[in-house]
């Protein structure tokens, strides 16, 4: 896929994601947004600011609380041709409308027999960090990337989530888009200082399934996604002072998977430490440890490393809860591991 | 009404019943003596719909190009009344290669996008699909309406609360037409209900609500007439109930042995007794009536023999159509 941008500014995620909607809104009529509070407020975790004045409110639906019905309503809408985007405002609500999502979304081409497309986006926001307790934290995208039918989306910086949304829109796939509050750039949770960034102008594609390797190293791989990625950078910048030198994977989404980045880049550096906001059993971290062991158990000099929820709901109480979450202390701890320190 | 949409509604509810009946035959031919619901030429899960045709044919009736159906996991009578193309959906219940989807949808999951049918296996999800299709219509400034099915059981589901508000809301062009059989696999209506109709949950929702006590597909189709119309001028949303039949079982190879109104069944077969009343007002004769018959007999044995013709889907194709 191409990139023809023609220069670059520096935006938050929220509002380079809200741009790329904006571009294809724009170039396609088809394309609307349906969800709550995605209106006048413009979406609670700013994923749709602007929209509602620039569109008005025929393509920027404000919905009742009620995710069966809108979700589904979406679903229709796409199997009548039209693109819509479409907000579950925490992925934690998924509870309430999976059969929607996992059930029809996901699994409409495939019992068409190809014959009826679901070109829809869903959006919806993830990730703790900020003490909003169990049902408002969770990460769940190993949940929905278990279910097959569904491309599985999960930028961590304003450009890419800009370009994946502008190929999630693209796609004749349903694509649930991921995106991580503490990357947002919200004026009122604390950010990582690369949740705002050089965002490329004009038509940015970035193609959905390829990872992307925003710290090149040699002596340990840290395979991740979404906010971590920012908490490995840091990481890695860290031990460059002590003579470790860290690669980083950013995987950007996760069905499609890019295992080949990942085998490419442990072949190199013998060493995996996969770090992963989501819970540790059954999920993410496990499936690309048994993709290596699949490969070639060989091609690691040291047992696989894990950073992830030590499957526990995600506790209130702050102690508690950065206890559970992949914080820069557990990676760097996990990092050391590999080389032996 | 007139004598040729009296004949049509007649005709269509014997293309449906042979067609269940056929179904029925191939569904046991290769499951004697002993029932194994995987095995035979169509294996898995087979609702039929025998003694609900009065609602698809009578609602069917008013479609017009670019109306959808919703249908659920019984869906075969609305697929044929709304013009599902009967070769390739035979093809799918017996998972073959022509199939509407390929042989990975199966009896319960029938798409046809020419004829804008679906159909969904999870009780009142469908519902909600259908609610996004009229708000595309809508806003495509069509005058198409969508027709969402949902069973009695369905009624309790909170996806048909959802899809009623939603449709309500936004003034949607849908039917929502509940299919009440009386029986939610085994538990009675009666059980499972706070109210006697639910017609009278419309009202919850600001919008008219209309319950058929007869199976005859008459009324049925006099007051569907009513809901296309206010759904094709604009008038939103409206629920038809009508009080249907269950002839068979929930699916093929249940007993039934909770069911107390059994004895009582046959003689509420809504067929014979539309067949007789056109017969009495001289409507169709006995030449009509065979003609009738031998046609839909004739049409649905094609169907059988084209599905059969079809090969088996090739195992290396299995991950086909995941994705598109």
């Amino acid at each position: 896929m191409t990139t023809e941008a023609t220069g670059t500014r520096r935006l938050n995620t929220a509002k380079a994601t809200v741009e790329a909607i904006a571009r294809e809104m724009e170039r396609d009529e088809n394309v609307f947004v349906m969800g709550e509070d995605v209106g006048p407020y413009g979406g609670i975790f700013s994923s749709t600011t602007g929209l509602l004045e620039r569109f008005g409110p025929e393509r920027i639906i404000d919905t009742p609380i009620s995710e069966t019905g809108f979700i589904g309503a979406a679903i229709g809408a796409a199997t009548e041709g039209m693109r819509p985007i479409v907000e579950l405002m925490f992925v934690d609500f998924f509870g309430v409308c999976m059969d929607q999502i996992y059930n029809h979304m996901a699994k409409i081409h495939y019992e068409s027999g190809g014959n009826v497309k679901v070109p829809l986006v869903l959006t919806t926001a993830v990730g703790g960090g900020y003490s909003d307790g169990a049902q408002h934290s969770q990460c769940l995208w190993g949940t929905f990337a278990h279910l097959p039918g569904m491309k599985v989306v999960v930028p961590s910086n304003p450009a890419d989530a800009a370009g994946l949304m502008t190929a999630a829109i693209r796609d004749d796939n349903p694509v649930v888009f991921m995106y991580h509050k503490g990357i947002q750039g919200l004026a009122w949770m604390k950010k990582n200082r690369r949740s705002i960034g050089p965002v490329p102008e004009g038509d940015h594609v970035v193609e959905i399934g390829k990872a992307a390797v925003p710290r090149s190293g040699k002596d340990v791989t840290i395979v991740t996604l979404s906010l971590s990625v920012h908490h490995a950078l840091d990481v890695a910048e860290e031990l460059a002072g002590e003579g470790v030198d860290v690669e980083v994977i950013d995987l950007r989404s996760i069905v499609p998977m890019d295992t080949q980045a990942i085998i490419d880049s442990v072949t190199k550096t013998g060493h995996l430490v996969i770090v992963d906001e989501d819970y540790q059993s059954f999920g993410l971290s496990g499936e690309i440890a048994a993709r290596i062991a699949e490969h070639d158990p060989t091609i690691l000099k040291t047992p696989v490393g894990r950073v992830a929820n030590p499957d526990l709901p995600i506790p209130y109480a702050r102690t508690l809860e950065y206890t559970v979450l992949p914080t820069p202390e557990r990676i760097k701890e996990a990092v050391l591991k590999q080389v032996g320190r | 009404m007139d004598s040729n949409t009296q004949r049509e509604l007649y005709q269509q509810m014997v293309t449906i019943r042979t067609y269940e009946e056929t179904i029925l035959r191939e569904y046991h031919a290769d499951k004697k003596p002993v029932f194994d619901i995987g095995a035979g030429l169509i294996p898995g899960e087979m609702h039929l719909a025998a003694g609900q045709e009065p609602v698809a044919a009578g609602v069917c009736a008013h479609a017009i190009d670019g109306d959808s159906v919703t249908a659920t996991h019984r869906p075969h009578h609305f697929a044929l009344a709304h013009g599902v193309e009967i070769n390739a959906m035979t093809a799918e219940i017996f998972g073959r290669v022509d199939g509407l989807g390929r042989g990975r949808g199966g009896h319960m999951h029938l798409f046809d996008p020419k004829a804008k049918f679906s159909c969904s296996g999870i009780i009142g999800e469908g519902l909600p699909v259908a609610v996004g299709q009229a708000l595309a219509m809508k806003r495509r400034g069509t005058n198409n309406v969508a027709i969402a099915v949902a069973g009695e059981g369905a009624a309790n589901q909170g996806a048909f609360h959802e899809s009623l508000n939603l449709a309500a809301l936004w003034k949607l062009p849908v039917i929502f037409v509940v299919e009440d059989n009386d029986w939610g696999i085994s538990v009675p209506r009666s059980q499972s209900t706070s109210v006697p109709s639910n017609a009278v949950r419309a009202a919850a929702y600001g919008i008219p609500g209309v319950r058929v006590e007869d199976n005859a597909v008459e009324s049925v189709y006099e007051e569907a007439g009513k809901a296309f119309e206010r759904a094709r001028n604009g008038g939103g949303p409206s629920l038809l109930e009508v009080s249907t039949l269950r002839l068979w079982g929930h699916f093929e190879g249940d007993a039934q042995g909770y069911r107390s109104d059994l004895e009582g069944v046959p003689g509420r077969d809504p067929i014979p007794t539309y067949e007789q009343t056109l017969r009495d007002a001289g409507v169709i004769d006995d030449s009509f009536v065979e003609q009738t018959r031998s046609e839909a007999v004739k049409r649905v044995e094609a169907a059988v023999e084209f599905a059969k013709s079809s090969p088996e889907p090739d195992p290396s194709t299995a991950g086909d159509y995941v994705f598109a």
